[in-house]
């Protein structure tokens, strides 16, 4: 994968903000330090002195219990001092913009931000007013894109590509509420950047036209779809994102949507199942599919550590490399 | 008041199919000449290599005051319609509070009077507090000198409210100006479509605009109310083909216009991509197809006038998250180049139409007060002139306008207004080496701005 001229690949990206602007060769740089970062989780020291004397904070706009863990215990891992700030409610409502917000935590002398943000482009605006690394923990309905590589890191896992980490003749399913989800946009250009097929699948008020442009197969019909995927990832119905009723009522997007132990006997036998949490279990799939054998859910969260350990080990390696990328 | 000459420029005066090198001389307030001078009395303008043109107007601006005086206030924004070449300007009624009553639309003429640059005409709005319930004192307003009707920022969204609306203001000869965006479909803060959805930001589809042009010309002319309808900053390339139709259709012509701003004809919705707040405006920017429609109604004729919506904000607000920071960008002092640029420069339209469209058009629509728009012997000496090859770059922190939130920054552009005269007095001369003998007079009497009636 090296370019023609012999250069050999070096990562510049100081920021990661989402797998839109990455390329595949960037983005399987990452998964091959997260697989070299993955053992230190399971030695009995679980730490590695790689970002010793560094200082990581999670600026973090919005409630996340899971995804603030992660970074924290990756950022600890790699011997990092971790910062946490929330920030309640939006700054607007604080009469502070977030650019001041920003500086003011960098002036605080910062290695890394990692931002979550309620609203879509949020971290864009963030990187451009900071001197340090951001990476993106999940923006409005953009990306969330350490999701979207631990989600290729597992699918990879579990379908033993994990030496090339390409996708190519493997397709899948993306169910649910697409148009507001930020992890599916993140899934979507990862796996097509690495050579995978996608279908979503969902009622068409939760699935925008525009989707086909990005090169993805939209469904309204799971049933039809399952035989044909070798993964299917169920997005959370966010509630608190449907600002106005996208379908009739739970009960009928269980019916044609949910993932049922009866509907998996559709699919082929080594169906991977994903989900990016917390699990509405009876609506996005039955509990005993989400605990079954086909679950990846718990490998997921577990990968998600290697996967944001490589993610702050690269960004910040690449904070003296020459012009700064999104 | 001194006699002025402007010698030696390409005198344009659209409503007098005028086009021709020659002189203009203004007096007392008045144009009393048009035709070479050979020995001019008191000051002149040397107008060699320029475009002599009617004062600009721009009956879309937004001055802020009262209540945002952070933004803007009439003053500032009188200063930035005179550098921007514009001589006359219709401020909206989206202030706080908003301007829908008679003592406000008075307030609006005495603070353009003390500023004594551009004149400033309000325009009222059609509900009070433009809340789209109850009717405003539409005819209070147009007695105290409103020049038209609007709920700009948002469109009145009730038909039945509408219906009203439509049939009181046409008993007041006003134009009512609608904003276009029905609020259920709309509200998004970018085109709707696939770089939306890739950008994960909310939609404000084509539809929201079409479906209020389409509902309004068939209230007005079904119902033969007969209300003169006018479309504010139109972005759509359906909503031009609706309002060809409209237009075509009896009594259409006097009835339905629509305007065009600078930024829908040079901007697309791919700026949106660096979540930029100075790209987010309402209606959203569109696409290069939006852009081509747009640019064939000018030159057929379905739109008649060009106005910027000049919409200032500060730059604290420009830094909000793209999905919280305010719609609008400013437009006075950089609509001139930007319209030679999308208009001239790309050949849809020559000289002669694009002044039309900036000064006689939006004249009559209103119609403004006194003598506008036209360089007639008798008419108000409101003039600007242009230098149609200065070659520039736009620079926001050079306006005097309060804000800045300008995405034309840095552009380089050719074509600028050079001087520009406002009832006989010279408010703006940028080489003032073209100004000989007390052009600038000083100490004269602040003029009155003629109110309309």
């Amino acid at each position: 994968m090296t370019p023609a001229t012999g250069q050999p690949y070096v990562w510049t990206h100081k920021h990661l903000l989402g797998l839109d602007y990455l390329s595949a060769q960037d983005i399987r740089f990452l998964l091959n330090t997260a697989r070299g970062l993955a053992d230190v989780s399971t030695r009995s020291v679980k730490k590695v002195p790689a970002l010793r004397g560094r200082v990581v904070v999670n600026l973090f706009f919005e409630s996340s219990t899971r995804t603030r863990a992660s970074f924290t215990l990756a950022a600890e891992r790699l011997t990092a001092d971790v910062l946490d700030f929330t920030v309640q409610g939006s700054s607007v409502s604080k009469g502070e913009t977030l650019r001041d917000t920003a500086r003011n935590i960098e002036a605080m002398g910062v290695d890394v931000i990692v931002c979550r943000h309620p609203l879509s482009g949020a971290t864009h605006q963030l990187a451009q007013s900071v001197k340090c690394s951001v990476v993106n923990a999940g923006d409005g309905q953009h990306e969330h894109p350490t999701q979207g590589l631990l989600d290729l890191y597992t699918l990879a896992q579990r379908l033993g590509r994990m030496e090339t980490f390409d996708f190519t003749g493997i397709t899948v399913a993306i169910v649910g509420d697409v148009a507001h989800s930020r992890v599916a946009r993140s899934n979507i250009h990862g796996l097509r950047k690495l050579g995978g097929k996608v279908i979503l699948v969902g009622p068409a008020t939760l699935l925008p036209r525009g989707f086909a442009d990005m090169g993805c197969e939209l469904s309204n019909n799971l049933d039809e779809v399952l035989p044909r995927v070798d993964a299917v990832n169920m997005l959370r119905v966010q509630f608190e994102r449907l600002t106005s009723q996208a379908f009739p009522s739970v009960r009928e997007y269980a019916t044609f949507f949910g993932l049922t132990t009866q509907r998996l006997r559709q699919a082929k036998p080594g169906l991977v199942v994903m989900h990016p949490g917390p699990i509405n279990r009876g609506i996005e799939m039955d509990s005993a599919v989400a605990d079954g054998a086909q679950s990846a859910v718990l490998s997921q969260v577990t990968n998600g550590l290697a996967v944001r350990m490589a993610t702050l080990f690269l960004v910040v390696g690449a904070q003296g490399a020459a012009p700064a990328q999104a | 008041m001194p006699t002025l000459t402007i010698k030696g420029g390409r005198v344009i005066d659209p409503a007098n199919q005028i086009d021709q090198v020659t002189d203009l001389v203004l007096e007392r307030g008045r144009v009393t000449k048009l035709g070479k001078v050979t020995k001019p009395t008191g000051a002149v303008i040397d107008a060699s290599g320029c475009i002599v043109s009617p004062g600009l107007i721009d009956i879309h601006v937004h001055l802020r005051e009262p209540g945002q005086e952070e933004k803007e206030t009439v003053a500032t924004g009188a200063a930035a319609a005179v550098n921007g070449g514009f001589t006359s300007i219709c401020c909206m009624p989206n202030t706080k509070p908003a301007l829908d009553d008679d003592s406000r639309v008075e307030f609006i003429y005495r603070q353009a009077e003390r500023t004594n640059l551009a004149n400033v005409y309000p325009v009222g709005a059609i509900t009070k507090g433009r809340e789209g319930k109850e009717l405003a004192e539409i005819a209070l307003m147009a007695a105290s000198g409103a020049v038209g009707f609007t709920d700009d920022g948002v469109g009145v969204a009730s038909a039945s409210v509408m219906n009203k609306a439509l049939t009181y203001i046409a008993m007041t000869g006003k134009v009512l100006m609608q904003h276009c965006e029905d609020p259920e479909l709309g509200g998004g803060v970018m085109n709707a479509g696939s770089l939306a959805t890739r950008l994960g930001l909310s939609g404000w589809p084509r539809v929201a605009e079409e479906a209020m042009i389409q509902r309004d010309i068939l209230l007005n002319l079904s119902q033969n109310i007969g209300c003169r309808y006018h479309v504010q900053h139109l972005s759509s390339g359906g909503s031009v083909e609706m309002i060809r139709r409209a237009r075509a259709d009896l009594f259409g012509q006097a009835h339905v216009t629509a305007e065009a701003s600078p930024h829908h004809l040079l901007l697309t919705e791919d700026s949106c991509a660096t979540y930029d707040p100075n790209y987010k405006m309402n209606p959203p920017l569109r696409t290069r197809r939006d852009i081509e429609a747009i640019l064939a109604g000018i030159k057929d004729g379905t739109i008649t006038v060009l106005a910027t919506d000049h919409a200032p904000h500060t730059q604290q607000e420009k830094e909000l998250e793209f999905a919280a920071a305010p719609y609008g960008i400013i437009g006075l002092e950089s609509a001139l180049p930007l319209y030679i640029r999308a208009l001239i420069d790309s050949g849809t339209i020559d000289w002669p139409a694009m002044l039309a469209m900036m000064t006689v058009n939006p004249a009559r629509l209103c119609p403004l007060p006194g003598n506008k728009g036209t360089l007639s012997v008798g008419s108000d000496a409101d003039v600007t002139i242009i230098d149609p090859k200065e070659e520039w770059t736009i620079d926001a922190n050079d306006f005097k306008s309060k804000s800045r939130n300008c995405p034309f920054h840095g552009w380089k552009v050719t074509g600028r207004a050079a001087a520009t005269i406002v009832g006989g007095d010279v408010k703006m001369v940028r080489d003032t080496g073209r100004a000989k003998s007390g052009a600038a007079a000083k100490g004269e009497k602040p003029r009155k701005t003629a109110k309309a009636k």
